[in-house]
């Protein structure tokens, strides 16, 4: 029973430890990126590899979600003698919930595994130290970057996939299902506001992007410097992104969407 | 050098990507109409009932969109709904114009349509539209049709 008690009181200390660890990560990381304006490259060569190299996953993932959005929305649509209302369903669903969501789990996927491996694996080989040697600050140099980057390219990203879903649910709901070309498009954009959909849309993905890059960088940063605990990091990378996300989604839209 | 040059490509091409997708969004999928809320004069209407009239739902005159809801609040005085409509500047009415709130469709949203009077005058910035035609409740149409229903089956 005391061990137990011991147990419990271990966990939630270093619980806290790594929420307040990670607090004071990202404000080194924020302090520490003025210094990025002085040299962009950094940063662009950080977007190609979280962004550019994330597209395709997106880009199709966007179309079948989109497609099979067309297909499940037009059998129940049909049932109420709305299949005109396709391009509505499909645009507000994308826009307001699965875009941002579905884009930063793909990225925590995607990217976040990726800069936790690779930022885990730099400590594990000391060049983060080696780097501390020589009087650059690994987290100005190293981290920064790619927090930036992802910050930049998720949201983008959301765009991305949100757009790419739109026409997929126009493949099959006009090509294939039969939908009105017209009403499709004019009923979508009777109802999707810019400001209270595409805008909150864009928001969360923002914060998403924000949340996901952070809980990667951290994770590599904060990884036990060998080849089980940077494996470790990567999947609990993946596990914090998908909790996180989708938490932040369900406070998100509360706040943005609840009256 | 030639190897980094493509990488900023490659950037490019990704944000300028993610920037058209954005820009879909907003015209294609969304109205942007919304976004030049081009000015307009406020008129105020009295309703008994709203109905489910919401913020920003459509003004419409002879079927033709001309404005939308501003904002929709309760008049303690008059114990009534009192709707704010935001009309465009260069849509002039007659002062005796009459408001409804019509419901598209039978399920449909509702908005404000406008019924033009004959006066001389025009409706002005912060004027008052006298006749205010409340929302079709559907649940009080369905209840009044029961009612007359039973009323008839009770005489036969």
């Amino acid at each position: 029973m005391l061990t137990w008690l011991a147990h419990l009181g271990r966990a939630g200390l270093s619980f806290f430890e790594r929420l307040g660890r990670g607090h004071l990560f990202l404000l080194q990381v924020l302090a520490g990126m003025p210094g990025l304006l002085l040299r962009p490259r950094l940063v662009i060569q950080q977007i190609y590899s979280v962004g550019v190299l994330s597209l395709v996953i997106i880009v199709v993932s966007g179309l079948f979600v989109g497609m099979v959005l067309g297909l499940q929305g037009y059998n129940t649509l049909a049932d109420f003698g709305a299949a005109e209302s396709l391009g509505v369903m499909v645009a507000l669903s994308l826009v307001r919930e699965l875009g941002p969501v579905v884009a930063a789990l793909l990225f925590g996927g995607r990217a976040g595994s990726a800069l936790t491996a690779e930022i885990g694996l730099m400590k594990a080989t000391e060049q983060l130290s080696g780097m501390e040697m020589m009087a650059v600050d690994p987290l100005r140099r190293v981290i920064a970057p790619r927090f930036v980057a992802g910050f930049i390219a998720m949201p983008l990203l959301a765009a991305i996939f949100s757009a790419v879903g739109v026409i997929g649910g126009y493949f099959v709901g006009v090509g294939l299902l039969g939908v009105d070309d017209g009403a499709f498009w004019s009923q979508m954009q009777a109802r999707v506001d810019l400001y209270d959909d595409v805008m909150n849309g864009v928001i969360k993905s923002v914060a998403f992007g924000f949340v996901a890059t952070w809980i990667a960088v951290y994770e590599g940063y904060d990884a036990v410097p060998t080849a089980e605990g940077v494996s470790r990091a990567t999947t609990r990378t993946v596990v914090h992104t998908a909790l996180a996300v989708l938490g932040l989604d369900f406070v998100l839209t509360a706040l943005m969407f609840g009256e | 050098m030639k190897q980094s040059t493509t990488l900023e490509i490659m950037v490019g091409v990704f944000v300028a990507l993610g920037l058209a997708a954005l820009f879909m969004l907003a015209m294609k999928v969304s109205n942007i109409s919304a976004l030049n809320d081009e000015d307009g004069y406020l008129v105020k209407v009295h309703f008994e009932n709203v109905g489910g009239l919401k913020v920003r739902s459509a003004v419409t005159v002879a079927g033709v969109r001309v404005g939308r809801v501003e904002s929709i609040d309760f008049d303690e005085k008059l114990l009534e709904a009192r709707v704010t409509l935001k009309i465009k500047r260069d849509v002039r009415l007659p002062s005796d114009s009459s408001a409804s709130i019509f419901t598209a469709g039978l399920l449909g949203e509702q908005y404000v349509g406008l019924e033009p009077g004959g006066a001389d005058t025009y409706l002005k910035e912060g004027d008052v539209i006298a006749l205010g035609q409340s929302a079709l409740i559907l649940e009080q149409i369905i209840g009044r049709v029961l009612f007359s229903k039973a009323a008839e089956g009770g005489t036969q």
